[in-house]
């Protein structure tokens, strides 16, 4: 395995996180005063680390882009988050939830970092009730679940479709009491444009203040990236406009593996492209798959008309209809995965029976949710023969306080009224399972360089099943890191203040103003969204929903040739000094070009299909992935080496001891 | 459509900022508003002009970064959504639009229609949260049950994004929607209750400092609020204020 060392504790599954705590070193509360810490990012795992680092007594300074740590992307996750309470009493436990991760991400992540999520899962609940965190409740006073995608459990806990909002707040709220007491202080509109290494260990950054453009050094102890994933590679995501992967990446070009670059979530439940002035994509969350069905028409001349615009979904016959996913996969329904209803859209409009104009879509439809929950209510009610339309009012009104947001968001950005008439939905890029590498301490191969959240690989393998980003952003950073952390800081409580006026300081420094200097200077033919926009459809086309090698090696060659047109041609307004929009985006495309690239190498690297990663040589003769264990069971782990062909794999293999790998079906 | 903007230009905080004209051909209906946008500004660069800057992130409605006085009213013209999620439907061929930042003295300008709101952050940090520690040694979840309707009370208030469009409102620039939001959330829920008194006078006294005008109820702020945050909190934080107040 050379030079990857996991650091996973020895001993069972189920006692590994408690006796690795009970062994690491603490710093005593004295010296935390005397250590500072760096927090790339405030959305949950950042936020969450921060507030608790600097509770346990350290000196924290955040930084983000955003004008308020608030803004984060984490703001916008809708459905839910995972924890393994088993309220419902429907069998779930700790293992059942680790099991189900492990599965849904087809076998390609690490058991013990994944056991030690489902154990930390319900403490977060916990925490979140008891900072205030207003999480649905049902009429007795209890908190409410709901099902997701790919389990069998009701394990979801959520805020209407407003959960990722609901608990940033929380974490935000966390950070604004340490700030208040003077334990954090947060630098907000600044960029992190550089790391920082002294002796081979992770000392700082170099930041950009994006309001007077000045260039800035900022030490400490130790520096934590949760900087969220890379989806807007794909220009079009369901990602904010500036989720970036630069942070992550300056730190790969010093020396941290960057691992399964190419395992990429496709939503399936998005809003579909309505044209080339797409700016980005909105996700319709995956709880709406408790209650909607998704279907296509069963007939291909159907298919057409609807979308010449000569037939309504509505007019459709039940028997006229396809409902793929039920028909497919009968045990999970509708509830498949995420990969697996993507590829199932993909499949269908991809044989024409697409619904929208560009044959891109496919219907979800409330309509049998809204009669089921109409009776229901009817029933409860005391009304015995309720008629139609009092029916169908009343499953209205239950469908709106389940989803009334997420109607409201369909409807502004549509012009339809989905209580009426099914959504259009498509798969959409939406979040990425690679990220830094980093070992059970969540520590990068950068000394003292630590990775949390989207940004690091750890937990979802090759796909992350629904509800699960959530709680993993704030187990790391609440529960995990504040203490593997700590266990590094323990060898740095006589270290003293870091300088910022040393060489290496300097050195990166200079490199960052050089770098910004080139991008100013370069000839100034296509401004940053064209480059953006090409490297999007590159990235969409050969490195999407279905991969092949011929693709990716076109997609190779384009995107490297893109990158030298890029630095050559690209068109930059404005000045360096005071904010300038097209210099931030033209720095965080400069390493989209590069990080594609690499993307492309390691899903041509991976000659198997599994979870979003599907290779067209390698599947089923139903279609579905298949993976191979003998060849493939490793976690690729890329060194930085110059231009992004010169990466060198590093593989650590997967240990299964506790699960037994097999070809994952949810029929 | 063919549409004529007036947009708020201004280089950085000390310089004078001016309205110019601008004139915009092939919007589409289907475009949000920040991507009619997001076409001037290419075309500016094209021209090798300085795009127009403004702030947007999430264009999804959540994150409150976008704002901008469309036609005098926070958000424009349509009800419940903020700038990323107007749609230019709602403006007709020909039609003239005028873009200017939010307006209030708690939020200087920083270049054109980019706001400084950090007054926001302060108003939180004064104390807009609970003082429990984030280690996780705490009680179980379902320990406290809460009456639905007060948790979906709390829920509502806690939808407020932030953007301070009811600021921009408001005649008076009065943050007492955006506060009273926050007070509200913590005010309904057992949880928050332990430190409701000193909560509400920090965060007030908070809002004061940062030059925030007075509530006269006109109710402009809840009219123009992209979530619906109701006048309700606004009452609900009085009376906490009032009895914070008698308490002493």
């Amino acid at each position: 395995m050379g030079i990857l060392d996991s650091k996973v504790p020895s001993g069972p599954l189920a006692e590994k996180w408690t006796k690795h705590k009970n062994k690491i070193n603490l710093v005593n509360p004295a010296n935390k005063r005397n250590i500072d810490i760096i927090v790339v990012g405030t959305g949950l795992a950042g936020g969450s680390a921060a507030a608790t680092l600097a509770e346990l007594g350290y000196n924290v300074k955040t930084f983000c882009y955003q004008d308020s740590p608030r803004r984060a992307h984490s703001i916008a996750a809708q459905g839910g988050i995972n924890a393994a309470k088993n309220y419902q009493g429907d069998g779930d436990s700790a293992y059942r939830l680790f099991y189900d991760t492990i599965k849904g991400g087809d076998y390609r992540s690490r058991e013990a970092n994944v056991h030690r999520l489902a154990e930390e899962s319900a403490n977060i609940i916990d925490q979140c009730v008891a900072q205030g965190v207003p999480f649905a409740r049902d009429y007795g006073g209890l908190l409410d679940n709901r099902s997701f995608g790919g389990v069998l459990v009701s394990r979801t806990f959520y805020a209407k479709g407003q959960t990722g909002q609901q608990l940033l707040l929380g974490a935000y709220s966390a950070m604004n009491r340490q700030i208040n007491r003077g334990k954090i202080k947060p630098y907000n509109r600044h960029e992190m444009m550089d790391m920082v290494l002294v002796d081979g260990k992770a000392r700082g950054i170099i930041a950009r203040n994006l309001v007077t453009g000045e260039i800035e050094r900022h030490s400490a102890h130790a520096v934590v990236l949760a900087t969220g994933g890379y989806g807007n590679v794909f220009f079009l995501s369901t990602n904010a406009m500036g989720s970036n992967v630069m942070a992550a990446w300056r730190a790969h070009r010093r020396g941290a593996f960057f691992a399964n670059p190419c395992f990429t979530q496709i939503h399936p439940t998005c809003i579909p492209v309505s044209g080339d002035h797409q700016s980005k994509l909105t996700l319709m969350s995956e709880s709406l798959r408790n209650d909607g069905r998704i279907w296509v028409p069963k007939r291909i001349e159907d298919a057409q008309a609807i979308r010449e615009g000569k037939l309504k979904p509505t007019q459709l016959k039940e028997e006229d209809r396809d409902y793929y996913l039920e028909r497919r996969y009968p045990a999970f329904g509708n509830l498949v995965p995420r990969d697996v209803a993507s590829r199932a859209a993909k499949e269908r409009c991809d044989a024409g029976f697409g619904v929208n104009k560009t044959g891109e879509a496919v219907y979800l439809d409330f309509a049998s949710a809204v009669q089921r929950y109409g009776k229901e209510e009817a029933l409860t009610r005391g009304m015995k023969n309720g008629d139609s339309k009092t029916i169908t009012q009343l499953g209205k009104d239950i469908i709106e306080a389940k989803y009334g947001n997420l109607f409201q968001m369909y409807e502004k950005i549509v012009d339809e009224n989905p209580y009426e008439t099914p959504m259009m939905i498509y798969p959409a890029v939406h979040y990425t399972m690679g990220g830094l590498w980093v070992d059970y301490n969540l520590q990068t191969t950068i000394e003292g360089c630590y990775c949390a959240g989207e940004a690091n690989f750890s937990d979802h393998g090759a796909n992350r099943l629904g509800a699960s980003a959530l709680m993993q952003g704030l187990a790391d950073g609440y529960f995990v890191l504040p203490y593997t952390i700590g266990d590094y800081l323990s060898n740095d409580i006589r270290t003293g203040a870091i300088s910022t006026d040393s060489p290496e300081f300097e050195y990166a420094e200079k490199e960052v103003k050089d770098r910004i200097n080139k991008l100013m200077s370069a000839k100034g033919q296509h401004s940053v969204d064209y480059y953006h926009k090409k490297l999007g459809k590159i990235m969409w086309d050969k490195c999407g929903m279905a991969r092949n090698a011929q693709g990716l090696e076109e997609a190779i060659v384009e995107i490297s040739a893109l990158r030298a047109d890029f630095w050559e041609n690209v068109k930059i307004p404005g000045g360096t000094d005071g904010m300038n929009a097209e210099l931030e985006k033209a720095g965080r495309v400069a390493d989209f070009l590069e990080l594609g690239e690499l993307f492309a190498k390691d899903a041509l690297t991976r000659q198997e299909s599994c979870g979003g990663h599907f290779r067209e040589e390698y599947q089923t003769e139903e279609g579905e992935a298949l993976r191979d264990d003998e060849n493939f069971k490793f976690v690729s782990a890329w060194e930085y080496k110059g231009e992004p062909k010169d990466a060198v794999l590093h593989k650590e293999d997967l240990v299964y001891e506790n699960i037994e790998l097999k070809t994952r079906s949810y029929k | 459509m063919k549409l004529n903007l007036k947009i708020w230009r201004q280089k950085d905080a000390n310089t004078k900022g001016e309205m110019v004209d601008y004139t915009i051909n092939g919007v589409e209906g289907d475009m949000s508003f920040l991507e009619m946008l997001d076409v001037l500004n290419e075309d500016l660069i094209n021209k090798g002009k300085e795009p127009v800057q403004f702030d947007h992130d999430c264009r999804e409605g959540i994150c409150g970064s976008c704002s901008l006085q469309i036609n005098g009213e926070p958000h424009g013209p349509d009800r419940l959504v903020t700038t990323c999620q107007l749609h230019m439907r709602k403006f007709n061929d020909g039609d003239t639009i005028v873009i200017e930042p939010f307006r209030a003295t708690a939020f200087p300008v920083i270049k054109d229609l980019v706001v400084d709101r950090t007054a926001f952050d302060r108003i939180q940090q004064a104390g807009g949260y609970i003082s429990v520690n984030t280690s996780g040694n705490t009680v179980d979840a379902n320990a406290t049950p809460i009456e639905k309707d007060k948790a979906d009370d709390s829920f509502y208030a806690a939808t407020c994004i932030g953007c301070g469009a009811c600021v921009a409102a408001c005649k008076n620039a009065s943050a007492m929607l955006f506060t009273s939001a926050k007070v509200s959330q913590f005010a309904l829920l057992p949880q928050g209750r332990v430190e409701a008194t000193e909560r509400v006078e920090n965060m007030v006294r908070q809002m004061d400092l940062e030059g925030f005008g007075n509530c006269t109820n006109t109710g402009a702020c809840e009219v123009e609020c992209p979530k619906g945050i109701s006048l309700e909190n606004i009452a609900r934080m009085n009376r906490e204020y009032l009895s914070a107040t008698v308490k002493g």
